[in-house]
């Protein structure tokens, strides 16, 4: 979903800056509903979340958290079944595994379908489109038999291999306006210099699409990371499984009583790093086009 | 997305570069996963649902129009269809008037605003199971916050269908509305300046401006945003497998959900969750097809 974040960017932007004329006393007085309906606007958008953080670490009868403030929810995650540690690694791995996969495909992909012409050029590429047109589940069921049929069953590997395509057609158009922005006499100045087309690509091209990639490789990072239903169907080892996965398992383990203390830590751990990067990152997706940065 | 480059001239024939071969060698990646994980599943899937094909057993023969009669009559088809129509009627409806209200709010850009901005935008940096867990919690009648409201009143999140139903729209409304306005304010920011600056010098008032000039001009917006929102909400599993496995009483279970318990719970029949797929991978084209079309002819007229 997050995708068209990012193509955001190429839209032509204007400031609507009608100034609109009023009286100090006026803007005061009509400023006060405005100020209570945002306020209250951001702390229903902010409330879960603080709350969600706040209760982790907060004493509550029936968790592993029962006096005091501290951190024995996120003890209590650590010891569920494999481990916390465990389930942070399969997550690692998948997503490292992705953003790998999908900057290595997309790379070489963006290249061919910006700088050259071969014969199916256009097949392909609105065949890799078209994977946005066939829904989630109907492709999971087959790809399931498929990975067993190949040895890939319950495998990480296999996880991430079905991520990447899912998140190929972002990246495949994401690669190929990159490169198409960038002038052609720049790669054949790099060839005129006697750089083979791998060679341009390496030291001339890859410098310049570095901003698309850091782009395709943190949405890879983020949907694999979050993801859900490739690894609830791919995967049935309690070892293997991806942290979303463990979470969600993890309620009613115990005859049906839900370790809640222990489902918020898990959402804890899960969100920080989603929205860490969010933060870090959102000055150039949204303040940048915002204010204007990217003006043509 | 439609956007093709000019056909490339090349202004030198030069050794190698831009030949065929060398085209397909790069491309050549993109080529095995496109076939390997998305065409040879796509067709897989039309094999399953014309097989009987159970999930331990393997694929055990021709079972054509047993498979699609089995889906249809599947007890909770009907129900699941309905349901899956009404929550994504109510959530588009709700996503994109709250992302168009979201985003005239926040338009300018001053300190608040941008602080406005951030805070709508930052459930939308969470997975969407992540978010489902999390309201998981918030709505549970023992660790959530209202936990003493719920008991002193009476009143439960998920234990009715309606209040099921509405609790996981909240949840999506929270997840999604910021991602929304976000597309919303990229529309609004490509109308350009002397339209409003037109409108104003004629006088119309806000009510007229924002009626015949900002909904009007925002109309690829409003295509783009639906088309998402609708499919999106079509094919939703996680938040109600997360929230309600579709319960109470089978009243929140969404197509997805009913492929899923086909395949792996119970049934464990992939002929008859193949049939379903297929079902749903038309349906989804035919709508998608039908939303561009009647978004193309307002355009036109």
């Amino acid at each position: 979903m997050t995708q068209t974040l990012t193509r955001t960017i190429v839209a032509p932007n204007h400031q609507p800056t009608a100034p609109r004329y009023r009286s100090k006393a006026r803007r005061v007085v009509l400023g006060v509903p405005y100020w209570v309906f945002t306020t209250a606007l951001a702390v229903i958008f902010l409330y879960p979340l603080i709350w969600t953080g706040v209760s982790s670490v907060s004493p509550m009868a029936g968790t592993s958290q029962t006096d005091g403030w501290g951190f024995g929810n996120y003890a209590a995650l650590g010891e569920y079944q494999a481990g916390i540690w465990v389930y942070l690694g399969n997550s690692l791995f998948v997503s490292v595994l992705t953003v790998v996969l999908t900057l290595f495909i997309s790379l070489l992909g963006g290249y061919a379908f910006a700088r050259f012409s071969f014969p199916g050029k256009n097949a392909l590429f609105l065949l890799t489109l078209a994977i946005l047109m066939v829904p989630y589940a109907t492709l999971l069921i087959p790809l399931y038999v498929i990975l067993n049929a190949v040895g890939l069953q319950n495998s990480l590997v296999g996880v991430a291999l079905v991520i990447t395509m899912f998140q190929l057609p972002f990246s495949m158009f994401m690669m190929r306006i990159s490169f198409e922005s960038i002038p052609k006499e720049m790669d054949e100045a790099a060839m005129v210099d006697g750089c083979s087309s791998w060679g341009a690509l390496w030291r001339v091209l890859l410098p310049a699409v570095k901003p698309g990639l850091v782009t395709v490789g943190l949405f890879a990072f983020l949907t694999a990371w979050n993801d859900f239903m490739a690894p609830l169907i791919l995967i049935n080892d309690t070892n293997r499984m991806t942290l979303p996965l463990a979470v969600a398992n993890l309620r009613g383990q115990v005859q049906g009583v839900v370790d809640y203390g222990a489902t918020e830590a898990g959402v804890v751990v899960l969100a920080l790093p989603c929205i860490l990067l969010f933060l870090i990152l959102q000055r150039h997706y949204v303040r940048g086009f915002m204010s204007g940065a990217f003006k043509g | 997305m439609t956007s093709t480059a000019p056909p490339v001239r090349r202004r030198r024939p030069r050794t190698g570069f831009g030949g065929p071969l060398q085209g397909w060698l790069y491309a050549a990646p993109t080529a095995i996963f496109v076939t390997l994980l998305f065409l040879v599943p796509l067709v897989l899937v039309f094999q399953m649902s014309a097989s009987d094909w159970p999930l331990l057993s393997g694929n055990r023969g021709i079972n054509f129009p047993e498979n699609y009669a089995d889906a249809v009559n599947h007890r909770l088809f009907w129900d699941s269809i309905r349901f899956t129509l009404l929550y994504t009627v109510i959530t588009t409806v709700i996503l994109i008037g709250l992302g168009l209200g979201l985003a005239l709010l926040v338009q300018e850009s001053t300190r608040w605003k941008g602080f406005l901005r951030t805070a709508f935008l930052i459930p939308s940096a969470l997975g969407l199971a992540s978010a489902s867990l999390l309201f998981y919690v918030l709505y549970s009648p023992i660790a959530g916050p209202f936990a003493e409201l719920m008991k002193s009143w009476g009143i439960t999140f998920l234990g009715t269908p309606e209040g099921a139903l509405w609790s996981t729209i909240f949840l999506i409304v929270w997840r999604f509305a910021g991602f929304y306005m976000l597309l919303m304010l990229v529309g609004l920011q490509g109308i350009p300046d002397d339209v409003y600056e037109a409108a104003r010098i004629d006088g119309a008032s806000r009510w007229q401006t924002f009626r015949s000039i900002t909904v009007p001009l925002l109309k690829p917006t409003f295509a783009l945003t639906t088309v998402m929102c609708v499919t999106g909400s079509l094919l939703a599993f996680e938040q109600f497998y997360i929230l309600t496995k579709g319960g109470p009483d089978n009243s929140t279970m969404t197509v997805v959900q009913l492929i899923y318990n086909v395949a792996f719970q119970g049934q464990n029949s992939l002929g008859i969750a193949g049939a379903l797929s297929v079902i749903v991978l038309l349906a989804l084209i035919v709508i998608n097809v039908f939303q561009l079309r009647a978004f193309r002819r307002t355009d036109e007229s």
